[in-house]
């Protein structure tokens, strides 16, 4: 899922200064999940703003609505009928979902309620890590199912590296060797001879370094 | 009504102050007794988020409480309502209250965070 995690209230108040009168979105998708910007959130949020500024003299009215996701046409119409009734949209879905609403609703400013993290997993109730960095080209089926791209601080394709000790990573004695990882999952597999199918260098076309992606399904268009 | 405490959420509470209350005082069954497992814990870490909230936006954390206690425990319950009751006269009224009595101290924006 995505993650993220809340902006401090003071900054959302500061943020929402030139306004009185706000919609407010979640979304139940991940944010929902890691409990940042679903429903309850969004009631909490609201209530908060609202005492909040009441406290301070100047009354905000918040138009609550949690759509089923805010990153897909057809739920984020649904606001259009009443976007035009107020000055600005808050979002506390992740940035995907804060930006469709800026390109969507062109004339109401968009802000963030929250600050988006990573593609991560759920190790207990309350703590996420990350897993993927979405590169565009898996080689999981290599590395025993641990991606080097992520969990090695410095990606590498041919880990572990010489800041790997007692498979610590040098960046955080609470982090572990990606590699190190790797090494002992295909032992364990019996796979380590899918160390030396690895390519000798990663193509990075498919990642970031080409700027924004887009994937287009023409069996879908 | 509420057949546990578990089923109190942020949100609920934040509420009863939004309604104007002075105060809030959540009452649960003996840690270790809840007829649900653990819906007393669940609403006491919910209490003590609402308590970080009132703190950040100044309407004082001290306005909220929770407490726990058996059905047996009439005296304690009234025990407990009457300390309450005179901690929260003596913080006085929530500064939505103020406010909304036009006897604004208003608590500036910057303050309010």
């Amino acid at each position: 899922m995505i993650t993220g995690t809340p902006k401090p209230i003071e900054e959302i108040l500061e943020m929402l200064e030139p306004y009185d009168n706000i919609v407010l979105a979640g979304c139940h998708g991940c944010v929902t999940v890691c409990r940042v910007g679903g429903e309850k959130e969004v009631q909490v949020l609201a209530s908060t703003l609202r005492l909040a500024r009441e406290a301070a003299g100047r009354k905000i009215n918040i138009r609550e609505v949690s759509l089923e996701r805010q990153c897909d046409p057809e739920y984020v119409e649904q606001m259009r009928p009443y976007m035009k009734d107020y000055q600005a949209v808050l979002s506390i879905a992740c940035g995907a979902g804060i930006q469709f609403l800026a390109e969507k609703f062109t004339t109401t400013p968009s802000l963030p309620g929250i600050n988006t993290g990573f593609l991560g997993v759920t190790e207990r109730q309350g703590e996420w890590a990350e897993r993927c960095q979405g590169c565009g080209d898996c080689v999981l089926h290599l590395t025993g199912g641990i991606c080097p791209v992520t969990r090695c601080a410095k990606s590498l394709f041919h880990g572990p590296c010489g800041g790997s000790v007692q498979g610590i990573c040098e960046v955080d004695k609470e982090v572990k060797c990606g590699w190190q990882l790797i090494i002992d999952r295909l032992t364990a597999l019996d796979q380590l001879e899918n160390y030396g199918k690895l390519k000798p260098y990663k193509g990075w076309n498919t990642s970031r370094d080409g700027g924004p992606r887009r994937i287009i399904r023409e069996d879908m268009i | 009504m509420l057949p546990c405490t578990g089923r109190i959420d942020e949100s609920l509470l934040l509420k009863a102050f939004e309604n104007g209350a002075d105060g809030v005082m959540v009452i649960g069954c003996l840690e270790g007794d809840c007829h649900y497992v653990s819906g007393n814990i669940r609403a006491r870490a919910r209490v003590e988020r609402v308590y970080a909230i009132l703190e950040k936006i100044k309407i004082g954390p001290k306005r909220i409480r929770m407490y726990n206690l058996s059905a047996g425990e009439g005296s304690k319950f009234a025990a407990f309502a009457n300390e309450f009751v005179d901690q929260i006269r003596e913080i006085g009224p929530s500064p939505i209250n103020l406010v909304r009595a036009g006897k604004a101290q208003v608590v500036t924006e910057k303050e309010a965070t």
